[in-house]
């Protein structure tokens, strides 16, 4: 930031030295329902005066309209903030709040305490330096205390206070306050908290928050707010190694190229050494330029800029680090996954997963274990659902660069994006990465796919044909290979069905089986399409992700989507093989269109209606296509 | 250039780096940005951040202006200087249909002329350039729907908001991906108070519109408000008199609708020391978070920034 030359004078410039050396601390409030976590907030804010004359007339105003405190204020209200919220009496998702003192400003993440808002947790979890957990004194360690723990330790918080809150309802008894702190440190022992504290409070009256209490002359610790503006320990460290994801390269002419990112960790200053992950090339820091000059130094938690010596390729995504301690780098690795929506996960489905700025696809295996958060207990699990906590190994699409968790933050956390309705369905944190990909590397093999094809004088593709059972799929598709076969290319049609009797004769129809059924299916289309061959695929294929993900394991270019379209009325009526009646009876669970369903092609390459188009026309208006595409001779 | 005394950074250092770090992140992911441009001090800042974040490149993205014909004159002034001088592409929408229909404060109330003008001008805007990213300067501590909002806020096709349904926002990790016609809202200063704004602006000589100012200007009361009479659209009611008044304002918006506050503040010193010592909060100086309780939060569902 820069610094302006004329310095001023006076109360301004107090106030601003003051500033100057004032940091900043996030921290989070967790506790159950009702133990008095937004009146705590509301207080602090209160006593902070942050609350400013207008909001405290609405505050009473409100306190008295909707306020669950009798006639007082209810300082709940400050934090809740939707209306809908408000009318319920609890908070719902996470709110973030501001407040500073003369020695520290802070951002407190409000989450909620309701048991099925472990997501809202994690999230207000994941940028905070310190935890307060909340205990009501009249009931101790609950359930819920226990879980918000683990939640806090799971997400590498290591300061941790612990409130008791609503002392004044025990009538200020020193000896519930030390069983509560035993029983704590008991349970908690394992968690590595650095900095842990226990203050006796009355969020509600003000006891020991900011002002030691006079009711407890035998609480001999500081404020709740004392231990806020005086413990150690950012999440940012400039002790650690240096990481920098690649946000953007920046080349606004032929002679600058800078590379522009936020310093996760670490230290880099000009002439310093720089190896580019998951690439490995190294090279050298030139300048560190910015809007406010040249730096010489950039330290963990800034926004930069960097200049190399040498041009080489760094791109979006790419992890900078400093080569005497490289990250993990990898295709595999083991993580805690948290599910954050509502669709539960499907193993071996592809998702894109982030990490840092990098965005690659990723399938996540069947869960190792699930975490009982209340217990920490080990439990067998197929999926994942909304707020399950979990063990898994996850594969991603192409090498990425990170950290363990506990070791950085930052290189350490992923999310875990649906690919087709884009949400934030999952979050991570690394445990470890797994070395068995290390020993599978790609054999070089000299005759490649077009020396192939050009043997064969044609191209390869794959044309995969989808739509309901009976839409007429097999039946344009061998009329098809019949007509190309007599064109004299070398084709084959791979059929579910027959696929069925052997390759994937071990998987059934659930939703999980036929993700991996349509994962083997979509290998065997590539490798048939690398020794040259025109693959006609016939597959049902559902779901939108695992088409798509068949066209990423087929290629782009090569993946010739046909979506063979009959109204399920006449697919019904045709029922080739019996298996609608089947169905209807009850008699073949999860049968596509009846009781599981098919989601239509976004935008296919060609449409084919085949209540209405005889099979030659509909075979005549696929070759149409392959001809426009270049792809038959 | 900065030399640190501090092993850790000051509190805006830190507010500074997250908020480069979100803006480099929106263009990243973004196909065809756009950053909101209101004229106020928020948006002064949001400005000269978005320029350190992508020096020494030009910005970008282009500056929107939803225009309500109801602003103040001299932040107008303000807008053609600024654009200028950052050399920034400026894109101004009004609602043609509130043209016709001659929608203003006085004849159609605050919630019609704040829904006609600026949340169906803004959507308008957003859907005529095909924008799927819009930055804008709201913080979370200006108002209680605010505080639950995410620095990347999620928006339908047909613009809405679902506080309900809201993506989780974990560590630095953005997720601006979305559907065909669905857009996403970026707020830079998501995490920044009135304070720090204030503070940012004279540390870094970050030029704001002249009205923030204590200065005699021409005023009316009107219902519990100070409304500064700006052009001579603005007809007095039977009761009321022009008086000059030494006033300034907290924020900025349509003149009608703006409230004044008494002040001797005629510098940034003067502001920083009056807000050391602030009793109201800045919202208050808005006829439109008035009209009714989570009115803010109503607006946003309906597609308001």
């Amino acid at each position: 930031m820069k610094v302006r030359s004329s310095q001023p004078t006076g109360p301004v410039a107090d106030f601003l030295a003051a500033q100057e050396s004032k940091g900043l601390l996030r921290f989070i409030t967790c506790g159950s329902v009702d133990d008095g976590k937004s009146t705590l907030i509301g207080r602090l804010l209160y006593e902070s005066k942050q609350i400013f004359d207008d909001q405290l007339a609405a505050l009473s105003q409100d306190s008295e309209r909707v306020g669950t405190q009798g006639g007082n204020l209810d300082f709940a209200l400050l934090t809740d903030g939707l209306q809908a919220e408000r009318e319920q009496g609890i908070t719902i998702d996470v709110a973030y709040r501001f407040f500073s003192t003369d020695r520290r400003t802070f951002i407190v993440a409000d989450t909620p305490g309701h048991e099925q808002y472990t997501r809202n947790m994690v999230t207000g979890a994941s940028t905070a330096d310190l935890a307060i957990v909340l205990i009501d004194a009249r009931k101790g360690v609950l359930t819920q205390t226990r879980r918000h723990t683990f939640l806090v330790h799971l997400l590498g918080i290591t300061n941790v206070i612990v409130a008791i809150n609503k002392i004044d309802l025990v009538d200020y008894d020193a000896s519930v306050f030390e069983s509560i702190e035993k029983e704590y440190r008991e349970f908690s022992r394992d968690f590595g908290f650095t900095n842990l504290s226990f203050v006796p409070v009355s969020a509600l009256n003000g006891d020991n928050i900011t002002t030691r209490s006079v009711a407890m002359p035998w609480y001999t610790g500081e404020t709740l707010l004392t231990i806020l503006e005086e413990t150690e320990g950012h999440i940012l460290t400039h002790d650690k190694p240096f990481r920098m994801y690649v946000q953007s390269v920046s080349r606004p002419n032929q002679d600058f190229r800078g590379y522009l990112g936020f310093v996760a960790s670490g230290s880099l200053a000009v002439g310093d050494n720089i190896q580019v992950q998951p690439s490995g090339r190294i090279s050298r820091v030139a300048s560190l330029p910015g809007f406010d000059g040249e730096r010489q130094q950039v330290v963990a938690g800034e926004s930069i800029q960097i200049v190399l010596t040498d041009e080489i390729d760094i791109s979006r995504g790419d992890l900078l680090c400093t080569p005497e301690s490289a990250p993990e780098v990898g295709t595999q690795f083991e993580a805690f996954v948290v599910w954050t929506d509502e669709t539960e996960m499907m193993p071996h489905r592809s998702y894109l997963l982030k990490i840092g700025t990098k965005t690659v696809g990723v399938m996540i295996d069947k869960p190792k274990y699930k975490i009982n958060v209340n217990t920490l207990e080990h439990l067998a699990a197929s999926t994942l659902e909304l707020n399950d906590i979990a063990v898994c190994i996850l594969a991603t699409d192409r090498p990425v660069a990170f950290d363990q968790y506990v070791e950085n933050r930052y290189s350490g956390a992923f999310v875990i994006i649906d690919r087709m309705t884009s949400k934030t369905v999952g979050a991570g944190m690394i445990r470890h990465s797994l070395r068995r990909d290390l020993n599978i590397s790609w054999q070089q093999t000299s005759i490649e796919r077009h020396h192939r094809e050009e043997l064969n004088r044609q191209r390869s593709a794959t044309i995969w044909f989808t739509g309901l059972s009976g839409s007429g799929k097999s039946t344009l598709a061998n009329a098809l290979e019949i007509r190309l076969h007599a064109m004299g290319l070398r084709t084959y049609l791979l059929d579910g069905d027959n696929l069925r009797h052997g390759l994937t004769r071990d998987l059934g129809f659930t939703t999980a089986d036929r993700i991996e059924n349509l994962r083997r299916a979509s290998h065997v289309a590539q490798i048939l399409n690398n020794a040259g061959v025109l693959v006609l695929a016939c597959f049902i294929s559902p779901f939108e992700s695992e088409r798509t993900s068949a066209k990423e394991v087929i290629g782009q270019d090569s993946f010739i989507e046909v979506f063979v379209d009959a109204p399920l009325a006449v697919t019904e009526k045709r029922d080739p093989k019996g298996l609608y009646k089947k169905a209807r009876a009850g008699d073949l669970p999860n049968f596509t269109g009846i009781d599981s369903e098919y989601e239509r092609p976004i935008s296919p390459a060609i449409h084919i209606h085949t209540d209405e188009l005889g099979v030659e026309a509909g075979v005549d208006a696929i070759l149409q296509y392959l001809r426009d595409q270049k792809l038959l001779p | 250039m900065k030399v640190r005394t501090q092993s850790h950074l000051s509190h805006l250092e830190a507010l500074e780096a997250e908020a480069i770090h979100i803006i480099r992140e929106a263009v990243a992911e973004a196909i065809n940005p756009v950053m909101l441009y209101s004229i106020g001090k928020d948006s002064s800042v949001m400005l000269h951040l978005a320029q350190k974040a992508f020096f020494p490149a030009p910005l970008p993205f282009p500056l929107l202006h939803v225009d309500t014909t109801w602003k103040f004159g001299e932040m107008i002034e303000f807008r053609a200087k600024m654009t200028q001088l950052v050399g920034a592409d400026l894109l101004v929408h009004q609602n043609p249909e509130c043209i016709e229909l001659g929608i203003n404060p006085f004849d159609h109330g605050s919630s019609v002329h704040t829904d006609m003008w600026k949340t169906q001008g803004l959507k308008q805007a957003l859907d005529k350039y095909g924008f799927d990213l819009a930055f804008g300067g709201a913080r979370r501590d200006e108002e209680k729907s605010r505080a639950k909002e995410r620095v990347f806020s999620f928006r339908s096709d047909k613009h809405v908001w679902d506080p309900k349904n809201q993506r989780p926002e974990l560590w630095n990790i953005y997720n601006a991906r979305h559907g065909a016609g669905e857009s996403i809202r970026v707020f830079p200063l998501s995490n920044w108070t009135e304070l720090d704004v204030w503070q940012y602006i004279y540390l870094e000589a970050i030029p704001v519109v002249p009205l923030y100012f204590a200065k005699v200007r021409p005023v009316v009361e009107r219902d519990g408000m100070l409304i500064m009479v700006d052009d001579d659209r603005m007809k007095l009611r039977p009761e009321e008199s022009i008086q000059q008044r030494k006033v300034r304002f907290r924020t900025l918006g349509c003149y009608p609708l703006t409230g004044a506050v008494d002040s001797d503040s005629e510098n940034l010193e003067g502001i920083l020391t009056e807000l050391f010592t602030a009793t109201t909060s800045e919202r208050q100086g808005r006829l439109i978070d008035h009209d009714a309780a989570g009115s803010m939060e109503k607006k946003k569902i309906e597609g308001y920034f």
